[in-house]
C-alpha cells in the first residue's frame, strides 16, 4: 500500500461511505465529500513532490495478483504522462463539488458520491499498467457519468447520456477485442510485459495483424478524444450535463482519450501508428478548423465552449501524430492546459447559469458592468485559451504547432488556423455576454461571485499562470516520459540529432 | 453385461441430492391436505430446507466422485457445480416466489412440488453419462416447467404459456429422441464414453449418419437453450407465465440443457466438430442479433427480457464453439453468472408487477428511483451486469467467453459478438433511464415495500453479481478443473 494506491482508494471508499450517510443530511454529504475529495488532492501532491525526477520507469509501483486465472494484477504506477493528469483529476473534483453546492438540490446524496466514483475511476484509469485493469477504470468512469448527465442535466439529458453511453461502449468492445487479442498472444495482461514482447518481438504481430489492433484501441480512444468525425455525442454531452459534469468531462474525460493514445497506441503500434498517421493528422486538422469555425455560430455558451474542446483536442491529437519531441510535449502539456482553460469555462459559464438560467448568449450583455469580477476573470480564462503569452495554452499550442512544422510544415499553416479563430469566437462571445447594454434581467439577477465561488476560480486562475509562466514545474518529467514514448515508437531518431537533450528548447525559455 | 441391482452404498451418496429433492417433493404433496389452509408458506420453507439439504448431499457425492448405477451417473466436477447451481437457482426462485403467490392468492404445496421435481430432473441431465439418462432427465424437468408454466389456470396468457411451450417442447424433445435412436443404431450403445469410443474411428458410411444425429440432436438442445432459430416460442411463454416460472425457466432447464449440450457435444460428438462447429457459430450469431435486435423495440419488461435470454444463449454459444477446455470453464461461469442477475431482475419485476401482473411495463418502472431507491439500486447492479461493465460477474462472463473464442480463432465472432452487446447496451439502459431520469407517472401505482422473501433474493442475487464481478477467480478455478471431462 503506497501513496498511489491510497489515492486511488480514498475517493472509491468515499463514495462507498457518502452512500451510507442517510438521505436526508444534504449539508453532510456536500461536507463529506468534499472532504475526501480534498484529502485525496493533498495526498495527490504528495505524488508530485515524491516523483523522481530522471528515472524514465513507473513509480510509485504496487503489484500484485488481483485475479488468478487468467491472471489479471493489480498493477499500477506513475510516469511524467500519468503524474499530472493525476493531479489534475484531483484538483479539480474538489471544484467540481463546490460548484455543485448549491446547484443541485436534488439527489444530494448520488450526485455528490458519483463524483468521488468519477475520480475513483480516473485517477485509477491513468495508474493502470495492467491492461485489463485499464479496461476496467476506463468502463468504472462510464457509469457516474452516464448517471451525472442522464439525472441531473438539462431538458434533453436523457438523449445526451444515452448517446454518450453508446458511443463510449461502442469503442470500448473494440479496444476489449483488441486486449483479448494481445493476451492471447502475450498471455499476460501486463502491459509492461506485453510491451518488451513486442519490442524485443517475442509476439510478432503480422502487418495486418498490428493495423487491426492499432484501429481497434485507437477508435475507442478517438471518440472519447473525440476526433472529428466521432465528435457529435461530444457537444450534446456537454450541453446537457451539469457544470460539475462538463467540468469533469471536459478536463479530464476527454484526456483519457489522449493519453489512451499516448500510453498505448504510439509505443505497442509504432508501425501501424506511422502508417496511418497521415490521415489521423488530416482529421485532426480538420477538427481543429471545423470545430473553430461551429463554435463562432454557436448561440449556446456551453456549445460554443464544447466545440472549442474539440478544436483544442484536435492540436493535441496533431501534436501526439507528429511524432516529433516538441510535438508529444505540447500534445500533453496541452491536455493539462485545456483541463485548466476549458474547465475554468465551463465553471464561470456554469455560475452564469445559476444566476440567470438561460445559457444563450443572447439572454447576456452588459454582465460587465454589474459583476465586473467575474467578467475580469472570465476574461483571463478567455486570453489563456486563445492562447495568449504568458498564459497556459500559449505554450502548449506552440510547442504543438513547431512540432508539427518540423514534421510538415503545410500541417502548422492549417493548424495555426485554429488558433486564429479560436481569437475571433472566444472575443464575440466576451463582448456579446460582457459588454454592450445591460438588460433589466441582468441587472437584477446577476450579483458578482460570492466567496464560494472565488474559492473555485482562484486556484484555476493562479494554475494558468503558473502553467504560462513556469513550465519548469510541469514539463521535465513530461518530457522524460515522451522521449521514451517516443523511443519506443521508433519514430524520433532524426529528429533526436537536432535537439539532443529533450525538450531542450522548452527549459530555455 | 451382470446387472446388479442392489446400489452400493456409495451410489445412493452420488444419488443423494436428487433422492432427497424427490422426497421433499413427494413430501409436500402429503402435507397439502392439512396445511394449505392454515401456513401454506410452509411449503416454500419446506422445499428450502430440501434444497439446501441437497446442496450439501451434492457436496459430499463430490467427495466420492465416480460412476453410479452401472456407469448411468457420473459424480464429477462439471456434473457437482450445475448440480449447485440448479439447486440454487432453485432456492431462489421459491424465494422470490412467496410474494407473487401470496398476491395471487395461489399458495400449494405443488408449485413448490414441481419445482423440486423440475430440479430433480435438472440434477439428473447434468450428471447423466448415458443418453437415456439425459432424456430421463430432460423430461421430468420439462414436464414439471410446462405444468409451472400454466400454473395459475384461470389465466389466459398462463394457459397460452403452457400450451406453446408443452407443444413446441414435445415436438423438440422428439427430434433429441431421434438423434438418441441414430446413435444407438450407430454405436450400439447409449453410454457417452462408449459413443465416443465408436466413434473415434467411424468408417466412412457412418459419419454421414453421426452427422445427422448430431443435427438432429442440435435441433432438440437448441430448443430447450432458445437458441436460433429455434427460439421463437420463448417471448410469448416468458411473458406468459408467471414472473417467478419466467425467471426460473431462463435460468435453471437452461443451465442444465446448456450442460448437457456440452457434454454430448464435446465428448460423444467431438470427433466430428468439424461439421457441427459452423453450426453452432450460425446460431451463436443469430441469437445474439436477434435477441438483441428485437429486445430493442420492446415495451414489457418481461418480454425484453425474454429476448435479452435468446441474446444471452447466444453469448454461451460462442463459448461452445470455440469448443476448448477454457469454454466451457467460461460456459459454466456465465451461466452462474447470468443466473444470479436474471433472477435478480425478475425478482425486481415481480415486485413491481402487482396482482394480475398489470404493470410489467417499462414505463411502470418510472421514477423507480425515487419510490424505492433500494429495488432500484439493486436493479442497477442487475443491468450493468447485462450490459456487461466491469466488477459485475456478466463482464468477467463475457470477458471468459469472448476470450475463449479468440484463443480458437473465431475473430469475426467476437467481434460480432462484442458489437452486438454494445446494441444490447441500449435496452437496459433504457430501463436504467426509466427508473432514475423519469418520474413516476400519473397512474403510477403505490409500490408495497419490499418483502422478506424478495429481499432476500435480491441481496443474494446482488451480492453473488458483485462478488462474480470483483473475485471471479475462485468460481472460474473450479469450473475449469471440472472442465476436463472431455477424456
Amino acid at each position: 500500500m503506497n501513496l498511489l494506491d491510497l489515492v486511488i482508494a480514498i475517493p472509491g471508499i468515499g463514495f462507498l461511505l457518502a452512500l451510507l450517510i442517510p438521505r436526508k443530511q444534504d449539508q453532510t454529504i456536500r461536507l463529506f465529500t468534499l472532504g475526501v475529495s480534498l484529502v485525496t488532492f493533498v495526498l495527490s501532491l504528495g505524488l508530485a513532490t515524491g516523483y523522481q525526477s530522471g528515472q524514465t520507469g513507473q513509480q510509485f509501483v504496487t503489484n500484485f495478483v488481483w485475479i488468478a486465472n487468467p491472471e489479471i494484477h493489480w498493477h499500477v504506477g506513475i510516469d511524467g504522462l500519468s503524474l499530472w493528469l493525476i493531479v489534475l483529476s484531483t484538483f479539480l473534483t474538489p471544484i467540481a463539488i463546490l460548484i455543485s453546492w448549491r446547484y443541485v438540490h436534488d439527489r444530494v446524496k448520488e450526485f455528490f458520491a458519483f463524483l468521488l466514483l468519477l475520480e475513483f475511476g480516473l485517477v485509477g484509469v491513468f495508474s493502470a499498467w495492467d491492461l485489463f485493469l485499464f479496461y476496467v477504470f476506463w468502463e468504472v468512469v462510464l457509469v457516474p457519468m452516464y448517471f451525472l448527465i442522464g439525472i441531473w442535466g438539462h431538458d434533453r439529458r436523457i438523449y445526451a447520456a444515452v448517446k454518450f453511453f453508446l458511443y463510449t461502449m461502442a469503442g470500448s468492445v473494440l479496444m476489449l477485442t483488441g486486449i483479448i487479442f494481445l493476451y492471447g498472444r502475450a498471455g499476460t495482461f501486463d502491459y509492461a510485459v506485453i510491451l518488451d514482447a513486442l519490442a524485443t518481438g517475442r509476439i510478432a504481430l503480422s502487418h495486418s495483424e498490428e493495423t487491426l489492433l492499432f484501429l481497434a484501441f485507437f477508435i475507442a480512444f478517438a471518440i472519447k478524444v473525440p476526433l472529428f468525425p466521432l465528435h457529435t455525442w461530444l457537444p450534446d454531452a456537454h450541453v446537457e450535463a451539469p457544470s460539475a459534469g462538463s467540468l469533469m468531462l471536459a478536463s479530464v474525460m476527454l484526456k483519457m482519450g489522449t493519453y489512451g493514445l499516448v500510453r498505448f497506441c504510439l509505443p505497442m503500434f509504432p508501425t501501424a501508428a506511422r502508417e496511418n498517421a497521415p490521415w489521423i493528422v488530416i482529421l485532426a486538422i480538420i477538427g481543429i478548423v471545423y470545430g473553430a469555425l461551429v463554435a463562432m455560430v454557436q448561440p449556446n455558451m456551453k456549445k460554443l465552449v464544447a466545440y472549442s474542446s474539440v478544436s483544442h483536442l484536435g492540436f493535441v491529437v496533431l501534436g501526439i501524430f507528429s511524432f516529433t519531441q516538441l510535438g508529444l510535449d505540447g500534445a500533453v502539456y496541452q491536455m493539462l492546459n485545456h483541463g485548466i482553460s476549458t474547465g475554468a469555462l465551463f465553471v464561470i459559464v456554469g455560475f452564469l447559469y445559476e444566476r440567470r438560467h438561460s445559457l444563450a448568449i443572447s439572454d447576456y450583455g452588459g454582465v460587465a458592468t454589474v459583476a465586473p469580477w467575474l467578467a475580469t476573470v472570465f476574461l483571463i480564462t478567455t486570453l489563456a485559451s486563445i492562447g495568449l503569452p504568458t498564459l497556459n495554452n500559449f505554450i502548449g499550442e506552440f510547442l504543438i504547432l513547431q512540432g508539427a512544422a518540423t514534421a510538415h510544415f503545410t500541417w502548422a499553416i492549417f493548424a495555426a488556423l485554429g488558433v486564429i479563430l479560436s481569437a475571433c469566437y472566444m472575443l464575440w462571445m466576451y463582448q456579446r455576454v460582457f459588454f454592450g447594454e445591460v438588460s433589466e434581467e441582468v441587472r437584477h439577477h446577476v450579483p458578482d461571485f460570492n466567496a464560494r465561488e472565488w474559492a473555485c476560480v482562484i486556484p484555476l486562475v493562479i494554475m494558468m499562470v503558473w502553467m504560462g509562466m513556469y513550465t519548469q514545474t510541469f514539463l521535465p518529467p513530461v518530457s522524460e516520459t515522451t522521449t521514451k514514448i517516443l523511443d519506443q515508437s521508433k519514430m524520433n531518431a532524426p529528429l533526436r540529432v537536432a535537439l539532443p537533450h529533450s525538450g531542450g528548447s522548452v527549459h530555455a525559455r | 453385461m451382470p446387472v446388479n441391482f442392489t446400489p452400493s452404498s456409495d451410489d445412493i451418496l452420488r444419488f443423494a441430492p436428487e433422492l432427497i429433492m424427490t422426497i421433499a417433493g413427494t413430501l409436500l404433496m402429503v402435507l397439502d391436505p392439512f396445511f394449505a389452509k392454515k401456513s401454506p408458506r410452509l411449503f416454500g420453507h419446506l422445499s428450502i430446507a430440501a434444497f439446501i439439504a441437497a446442496i450439501f448431499a451434492a457436496a459430499v457425492a463430490n467427495s466420492v466422485p465416480g460412476s453410479a448405477y452401472s456407469n448411468l451417473l457420473v459424480i464429477d466436477g462439471f456434473g457437482t457445480f450445475f448440480r449447485i447451481l440448479v439447486i440454487s437457482i432453485g432456492i431462489l426462485t421459491v424465494l422470490s416466489s412467496y410474494r407473487y403467490l401470496d398476491r395471487e392468492k395461489a399458495e400449494t404445496s405443488e408449485y413448490h412440488a414441481l419445482l423440486l421435481f423440475s430440479v430433480v430432473g435438472q440434477c439428473i441431465m447434468v450428471t447423466a453419462n448415458d443418453l437415456i439418462m439425459i432424456f430421463i432427465g430432460l423430461e421430468i424437468s420439462s414436464i414439471a416447467t410446462y405444468v409451472l408454466a400454466g400454473y395459475l389456470r384461470n389465466d389466459k396468457r398462463n394457459n397460452e404459456a403452457a400450451l406453446k411451450y408443452f407443444l413446441l417442447g414435445s415436438f423438440a424433445t422428439g427430434f433429441l429422441l431421434y438423434g438418441i435412436a441414430i446413435i444407438y443404431g450407430i454405436s450400439a450403445t447409449t453410454k457417452l464414453d462408449e459413443i465416443r469410443a465408436v466413434l473415434n474411428n467411424p468408417g466412412s458410411d457412418a459419419f454421414a449418419m453421426v452427422s445427422v444425429a448430431a443435427a438432429l440432436m442440435f435441433v432438440g438442445l437448441a430448443f430447450k437453450v432458445s437458441a436460433a432459430p429455434f427460439q421463437v416460442w420463448a417471448p410469448d411463454v416468458y411473458q406468459g407465465a408467471p414472473a417467478p416460472v419466467s425467471a426460473f425457466m431462463a435460468t435453471g432447464p437452461k443451465a442444465a440443457a446448456f450442460a448437457i449440450f456440452l457434454r454430448i457435444f464435446l465428448t460423444a460428438f467431438q470427433q466430428i466438430a468439424g461439421g457441427w462447429e459452423p453450426l453452432i457459430w450460425i446460431s451463436a450469431l443469430l441469437s445474439m442479433t436477434i435477441g438483441n435486435f428485437a429486445a430493442l423495440t420492446q415495451t414489457n419488461v418481461k418480454r425484453m427480457l425474454a429476448y435479452s435470454s435468446i441474446a444471452h444463449a447466444g453469448y454461451i454459444l460462442v463459448a461452445l464453439a470455440a469448443r476448448s477446455e477454457i469454454g466451457t470453464a467460461a460456459t459454466m461461469f456465465y451461466l452462474a453468472a447470468y443466473a444470479l442477475m436474471n433472477i435478480g431482475a425478475f425478482a425486481v419485476v415481480i415486485h413491481i408487477s402487482g396482482k394480475g401482473e398489470r404493470t410489467v411495463k417499462i414505463e411502470d418502472l418510472a421514477g423507480l428511483a425515487r419510490r424505492q431507491p433500494l429495488t432500484a439500486a439493486l436493479m442497477t447492479v442487475f443491468l450493468l451486469s447485462f450490459i456487461g461493465v466491469p466488477l459485475t460477474g456478466g463482464f468477467f462472463g463475457k470477458f471468459y467467453i469472448f476470450r475463449a473464442a479468440l484463443e480458437s480463432h473465431l475473430v469475426w465472432l467476437t467481434v460480432l459478438g462484442l458489437l452486438n452487446s454494445a446494441v444490447a447496451a441500449y435496452y437496459y439502459l433504457r430501463l436504467l433511464v426509466v427508473m432514475y431520469m423519469q418520474e413516476p407517472g400519473e397512474a403510477t401505482t403505490e409500490l408495497e415495500p419490499l418483502t422478506f422473501g424478495l429481499r432476500a433474493a435480491l441481496t443474494i442475487s446482488a451480492a453473488g453479481t458483485i462478488f462474480l464481478g470483483v473475485i471471479p477467480g475462485a468460481i472460474l478455478a473450479f469450473a475449469q478443473r471440472s472442465a476436463d471431462f472431455v477424456r
